[in-house]
């Protein structure tokens, strides 16, 4: 029950990786490897400023606001030195490995004896989890994913608030088509890197509630978070096919909780972890080309 | 109105020459005016009207347009003073979000976004007055991906959006050159009626010989980069698709072309 719980959690937590690579990605068409470097640093700033005695809701705004630099960093090497996608987030995540691991101090740091957001999160909620039915352990478990959960949902509804303004429309309009963006007098490399700071204050989000969650911060724990994100888009759009942005952000974080259920059920039935990342690519390209093999079937009959 | 000066853009081949694209042009155009501009390819017409659009940067000379020196704007800033319809309907609009949305991108055209609701119940009812306007039933698809409709209807759209808040300039660079030859005519029966009803200050790159007779107050023809021919007013009015043959024609044995570019202008044209 609690490994099934914590599982939810997990996938909730790396939600917010999920909706940051859709924002890039999706949004902006801007494959942003910025993502493995920015889920490290809002891990270790969060948990620095912790064990420094700050606040957990500070520490895990300070870590997002990091992430948010490190993505505008990104969004201006391309927007401003014209670096391609791919480099331009490449350099700043190898950049970003020294920066993590300044900030930490050493390779990994525990949060033992500190007040975390979730624990905090855990002993409002546990009253809410124990009226629901959950009893003994597994109702701290419950009650810490109720709070992932309040927080993945509101960051969807706030998402999708922001980009249906005229902002925000704006800027899928000019992650979409720069040349019609332009002409109608939007600055489109500004607007790459206030996007790319949305995004990246996403991903770096989930790694100070995932430091906080497993209670501890460690600096390879963002490698392969794009591939992650992007599996869990990928998925999500393939659950629900084409939908419009409000039902894209959902299915996204829906894609992200399938995504860790579908890891969990594989380590379960046996699958050696050392398979892991290479499953998760193999995920990843089957839910790109599966779709397009299945429109290009039901096109067929139809060609002209 | 839209004043150039001397205007020259020079570009270098690697390993070529230089080629002044455009060389030396100066031209008035008063306000209210829409002008009609021909050429062969590699003319420099297309470059003439991107160093206006602000997609080509001019070496030598002076941009004014609606009394401000445009020469060292941004493209994104000159987009205050200019309406612009593309030649690929794909980039005038954004295909995945609705046609709404894209007209209220428009709508905020030199203006500061900010955080109000882009779909607002007035701009909707705005939009749905305006494009049933022009194409009725369209106001019908406000809701839908602007990438749903064809080509002609998005030209038209993006016409919509170009003049929602009415420009000092508008540039069309050939937006009918990609569309069939009926969604072709409605485009440009859209386009001459909006230029009527906002009274707008016009310029036009066409391919069309019969569009460069019958639209417009004036005729330019670029040539290596320079205005070759200018017809306006009455001689304009009097432009018949078969008298620009004949003004190639002309043209030619006045020397200003050489065989070989009315052979291509006859091409094109004829």
């Amino acid at each position: 029950m609690i490994t099934l719980l914590s599982t939810w959690t997990f996938g909730l937590a790396l939600g917010f990786v999920a909706l940051g690579v859709f924002v890039s990605y999706k949004l902006f068409s801007f494959p942003d490897i910025t993502t493995d470097g920015s889920f490290t640093l809002g891990a270790v700033v969060a948990t620095v400023l912790l064990v420094a005695g700050v606040d957990p809701v500070l520490a895990t705004l300070g870590g997002m606001l990091a992430g948010a630099a490190a993505g505008a960093c990104t969004g201006m090497l391309h927007a401003i030195l014209g670096i391609e996608p791919l480099l331009a987030g490449i350099l700043m995540t190898t950049a970003l490995a020294s920066v993590n691991l300044v900030v930490l101090g050493r390779s990994n740091v525990p949060l033992s004896g500190v007040t975390t957001l979730l624990d905090r999160a855990e002993k409002a909620l546990l009253p809410l989890a124990r009226l629901v039915g959950f009893a003994d352990a597994a109702a701290g478990e419950a009650a810490r994913l109720g709070f992932v959960l309040l927080a993945a949902v509101a960051a969807v509804v706030l998402l999708y608030l922001f980009f249906r303004t005229r902002l925000g429309t704006a800027m899928r309009a000019g992650g979409d088509t720069p040349t019609m963006a332009r002409a109608l007098g939007r600055n489109t490399g500004l607007l790459t890197v206030a996007g790319l700071a949305i995004a990246n204050s996403l991903t770096a989000l989930s790694g100070a509630v995932v430091a906080q969650y497993q209670g501890f911060a460690d600096v390879q724990m963002g490698i392969g978070m794009v591939v992650w994100g992007m599996a869990s888009v990928f998925l999500g759009a393939a659950l629900v096919g084409p939908v419009r942005l409000g039902g894209a952000l959902v299915a996204t974080l829906a894609g992200s909780v399938t995504f860790r259920l579908l890891v969990a059920a594989a380590l379960r039935a046996g699958l050696n972890p050392d398979w892991l990342k290479f499953t998760t690519a193999i995920v990843v390209l089957t839910a790109l080309v599966a779709p397009r093999l299945l429109v290009r079937r039901q096109h067929v009959p139809a060609a002209r | 109105m839209l004043q150039l000066h001397n205007a020259t853009v020079t570009f270098s081949a690697p390993g070529g020459p230089l080629v002044r694209a455009v060389d030396g042009v100066s031209l008035t155009v008063p306000t209210g005016q829409f002008v009609v501009v021909i050429g062969t390819n590699g003319s420099g017409k297309s470059t003439l009207l991107g160093s206006i659009a602000g997609t080509v940067r001019l070496d030598g000379g002076r941009i004014d347009v609606a009394g401000h020196d445009i020469t060292r704007w941004r493209e994104d800033q000159r987009a205050r003073l200019l309406g612009r319809v593309f030649q690929d309907p794909r980039a005038g609009t954004a295909a995945s979000l609705t046609v709404l949305e894209n007209i209220a991108v428009a709508a905020c055209r030199g203006r500061r976004a900010g955080l109000g609701w882009a779909t607002s119940g007035s701009l909707r009812g705005e939009a749905a007055r305006r494009l049933a306007a022009v194409v009725p039933g369209l106001d019908a698809r406000l809701d839908q991906p602007i990438g749903s409709l064809s080509g002609g209807q998005r030209q038209i759209v993006t016409l919509i959006m170009a003049t929602w808040h009415r420009p000092e300039l508008l540039l069309l660079d050939e937006h009918t050159a990609a569309l069939d030859p009926a969604a072709a005519d409605r485009v440009v029966q859209a386009t001459a009626r909006l230029v009527r009803e906002h009274q707008l200050t016009a310029l036009m790159v066409t391919h069309s010989l019969v569009q460069a007779a019958t639209l417009g107050d004036r005729l330019l023809l670029v040539h290596r980069g320079r205005i070759a021919l200018d017809v306006q007013g009455a001689a304009k009015r009097r432009l018949a698709a078969d008298d620009l043959a004949h003004r190639f024609d002309r043209l030619r044995s006045a020397d200003q072309l050489d065989d070989s570019a009315a052979r291509s202008l006859a091409e094109l044209y004829v």
